[in-house]
């Protein structure tokens, strides 16, 4: 029996009163995998995101996350969390902690570990999101691209199974956006599963296993990135490509 | 470019210069020239009072002098009350701003019901009640606590501190952005941790001007306590007044005791206003 995937979705529907904005999505992500997530504003990338580590509730249809039901209204959500790291689009740091305490709060409150053995790895995390020096900075006196990796650095410090990326580069200065990309490159490279929702096609093509376009709340396309951008057969796939590209 | 027809209903958008936010806060904040007008007004007040003083009476200022100690220990007893009133309030109304959001409909919907009744009933109502429900002695066991004037009045103020901290409480909590709450809750907080250890904290600057507004409403409140008979400084000016028998000392007796709840409450609002500066270039 091969493997089972770390993230199996199965006809996930989600609405928002009248706006249905998942209608129907499924996807695999085994695990060690990069799955990108693109498509048009609105159509449903962030939410599923969301529904992942259960911040949203699904109507219909199936979330697995490790075997564990997400659309179980028994599941310990906190448990869930703590295997399924987030980073937003607006950062979301805590402004009246330093960069060293966002990333060491959750892992000593939550996981109720040792707090020097929280900061040794606190930064060690923040070396590698390359923000030496800048540890007991706020959040106020970083860069965005700099408090993004911070977030990174804060979600990576519950050593979760899977990392979510919801647009993070889309607030930031287009010469900050890389620094944030090589941070998440490195994380795929060392074999962290990631889903990724994101507007920077180029990153897409360059680290993603696999790409999935969704449009109005269903998956229109999706492949290997090579094949995904050379010979993208859906119109809609087409046509947002080509205003993209 | 054409002239547009008379009596037009089209919106005409006329150019506007936005008004800029006084450096000195917002509007209505007490400054140091509303300090000097009462002082002028006071100084006017005593010169006419003289004026019109009979031959052979003392003269104003030796009277208004020789019944400031007493004021004075009056207005001592509004600041005691206004500062148990704030603390009595300020605990209660924090319980009470955070069962406003809490997530079971009937401890919410009861609390904002308490607050909007207490933030709306007139002072004096409560005050009256207070006095007049209220025992006037305790008896817990064997113990006797008495309950003087002055302590029921306290309770009766503390009430609507309470309501206004309870709105104060809640409209900073809803204030802080959704992600705060998103990510603390992605990091698998519980939402007893994210609101003491992530939301409450920034909550706190934003609280603390409407906080020390509501302190320098509530002192300029405690004069209400001389209509149900507690012996602070306004109840001891009328008693001065009713004892000299002096029409021309009303107006100047008055402005005086004026003046002192001004220099009491000028510096908590200058205080105040530096915080929200300092506060509003942070955020």
């Amino acid at each position: 029996m091969p493997e089972q995937p770390l993230i199996r979705l199965v006809d996930v529907h989600k609405r928002f009163g009248a706006n249905e904005v998942l209608r129907g999505v499924g996807f695999d992500v085994p695990k060690g995998d990069v799955v990108c997530v693109i498509g048009p504003s609105g159509s449903g990338k962030s939410t599923l995101l969301r529904c992942i580590n259960a911040l949203v509730p699904i109507e219909q249809g199936s979330i697995r996350v490790d075997g564990r039901e997400v659309n179980d209204p028994k599941l310990d959500k906190l448990a869930l969390r703590r295997k399924v790291g987030m980073v937003f689009q607006q950062y979301n740091l805590f402004p009246h902690r330093t960069a060293l305490q966002n990333v060491m709060m959750a892992p000593i409150h939550v996981l109720k570990q040792e707090r020097v053995e929280v900061e040794a790895r606190a930064r060690r995390l923040i070396a590698k999101v390359r923000l030496e020096g800048k540890e007991d900075a706020f959040p106020g006196e970083l860069s965005g691209g700099q408090q993004q990796r911070t977030a990174i650095a804060r979600s990576l410090a519950m050593n979760p199974d899977v990392m979510l990326f919801d647009e993070v580069t889309a607030a930031l200065d287009p010469e900050t956006v890389k620094e944030v990309l090589v941070t998440i490159r490195e994380l795929a490279e060392e074999g962290m599963t990631c889903v990724i929702v994101t507007h920077e096609m180029g990153f897409a093509r360059e680290v993603a296993d696999h790409i999935y376009f969704t449009d109005r709340g269903v998956i229109v396309e999706h492949g290997a990135p090579r094949e995904f951008f050379a010979e993208a057969r859906d119109p809609r796939t087409r046509q947002f490509l080509s205003q993209i590209l | 470019m054409r002239a547009l027809p008379r009596g037009t209903d089209l919106p005409v958008l006329l150019p506007v210069a936005p008004r800029r936010a006084a450096p000195g806060g917002q509007a209505g904040r007490l400054r140091a020239r509303h300090g000097a007008w009462l002082a002028l007004a006071l100084l006017a007040a005593l010169a006419v009072g003289e004026a019109q003083a009979g031959p052979g009476e003392d003269s104003i200022v030796a009277a208004i002098l020789r019944w400031t100690p007493l004021l004075g220990q009056g207005f001592a007893l509004n600041v005691a009350m206004s500062f148990i009133a704030m603390t009595v309030g300020t605990a209660a109304g924090t319980l009470l701003g955070l069962c406003q959001i809490s997530l079971m409909p009937p401890v919410r919907g009861s609390s904002r019901f308490v607050t909007q009744f207490f933030r709306n009933a007139p002072w004096l109502v409560l005050l009256f009640y207070c006095m007049l429900l209220l025992p006037f002695e305790l008896r817990i066991g064997g113990v006797v606590i008495p309950l003087p004037g002055w302590v029921k009045a306290t309770f009766g103020l503390s009430l609507p501190v309470m309501a206004n901290m309870s709105e104060i409480v809640r409209g900073a909590v809803q204030s802080i952005p959704f992600g705060q709450w998103e990510s603390a809750e992605s990091l698998a907080f519980t939402r007893r941790q994210t609101l003491w250890m992530i939301i409450l904290p920034q909550c706190v600057k934003r609280m603390l001007p409407p906080w020390m507004n509501l302190y320098a409403i509530l002192v300029v409140g405690t004069p209400l306590c001389s209509i149900v008979g507690v012996n602070e400084a306004m109840t001891l000016t009328n008693d001065a007044l009713a004892a000299e028998a002096r029409r021309e000392l009303l107006v100047p007796m008055y402005l005086y005791l004026l003046l002192w709840f001004f220099l009491y409450c000028y510096p908590i609002a200058l205080w105040t206003g530096r915080l929200e500066r300092r506060f509003a270039v942070d955020a």
